[in-house]
């Protein structure tokens, strides 16, 4: 698994925090990081795939928890 | 990074003070500037009241004014009924998780999302460039509006 760089919880933030958090995030990165984001809406299960495939950014997993949903991006 | 979107361009025309215009206005500019587009909002009438600061009050020298200012007496929760509106909103926006308007705002700056006040409206308003938020850009007209619409692939009118 690749090694995560950055990890940045958005528990509890709603659409469209994740994604927009996500971005300002990874942007501090550099290119081939993997930041690891913690969220707990729904949404952003659809979401930050799609945002991540539209630009450019590779989504290494999703994780659905329990409670919690944990992706891996890399930038 | 191959970002598609970097030379896409969005411009809301943020025309409505409204908590319930308010929101899809900073939640889609944000998330388009995610999405690394060049976002404009363009905030005329009613939609320059998201950009006063909030202890700047429009006295009104005119009718015009007056009436434009009592229809805000309320910044940002002007979806009355009765009063009950704007408190059932934030309500329901921290039982969901949605930012507030000020947070989304915040996120915009910091993303980069120009934020474009109207020059007629802050005349008419009696309005000058130190009566609103910081990182606000100089005030532009519709030709200048219209211009930034006329490249964009997105334009919004909320």
């Amino acid at each position: 698994m690749a090694a995560i760089a950055q990890t940045l919880d958005v528990r509890g933030l709603g659409c469209p925090m994740p994604v927009v958090k996500t971005r300002l995030a990874i942007d501090k990165l550099e290119k081939g990081q993997v930041l690891e984001v913690i969220a707990t809406d729904r949404g952003a299960l659809v979401d930050i795939p799609a945002w991540a495939g539209a630009t450019g950014h590779n989504v290494l997993e999703v994780r659905d928890e329990p409670d919690q949903l944990v992706f891996l991006v890399e930038n | 990074m191959t970002d598609d979107h970097a030379e896409q361009r969005m411009t809301i025309v943020a025309w409505s003070g409204e908590l319930d215009k308010v929101w899809p206005q900073l939640i889609l500019a944000t998330t388009a500037a995610a999405y690394g587009m060049t976002v404009t909002i363009f905030f005329t009438f009613w939609g320059l009241f998201a950009l006063k600061r909030p202890e700047v009050k429009i006295t009104g020298d005119n009718w015009m004014t007056k009436m434009l200012a009592a229809m805000n007496h309320d910044r940002l929760s002007h979806l009355n009924m009765g009063g009950a509106g704007p408190v059932m909103m934030k309500k329901l926006a921290s039982d969901h998780k949605v930012a507030l308007p000020q947070e989304l705002l915040a996120t915009a700056q910091e993303l980069g999302v120009r934020f474009w006040p109207c020059s007629m409206t802050m005349d008419l308003l009696g309005l000058k460039a130190e009566d609103l938020i910081d990182g606000v850009g100089q005030p532009v007209g519709a030709a200048t509006a219209l211009a930034e619409m006329q490249k964009s692939t997105i334009n919004l009118f909320i």
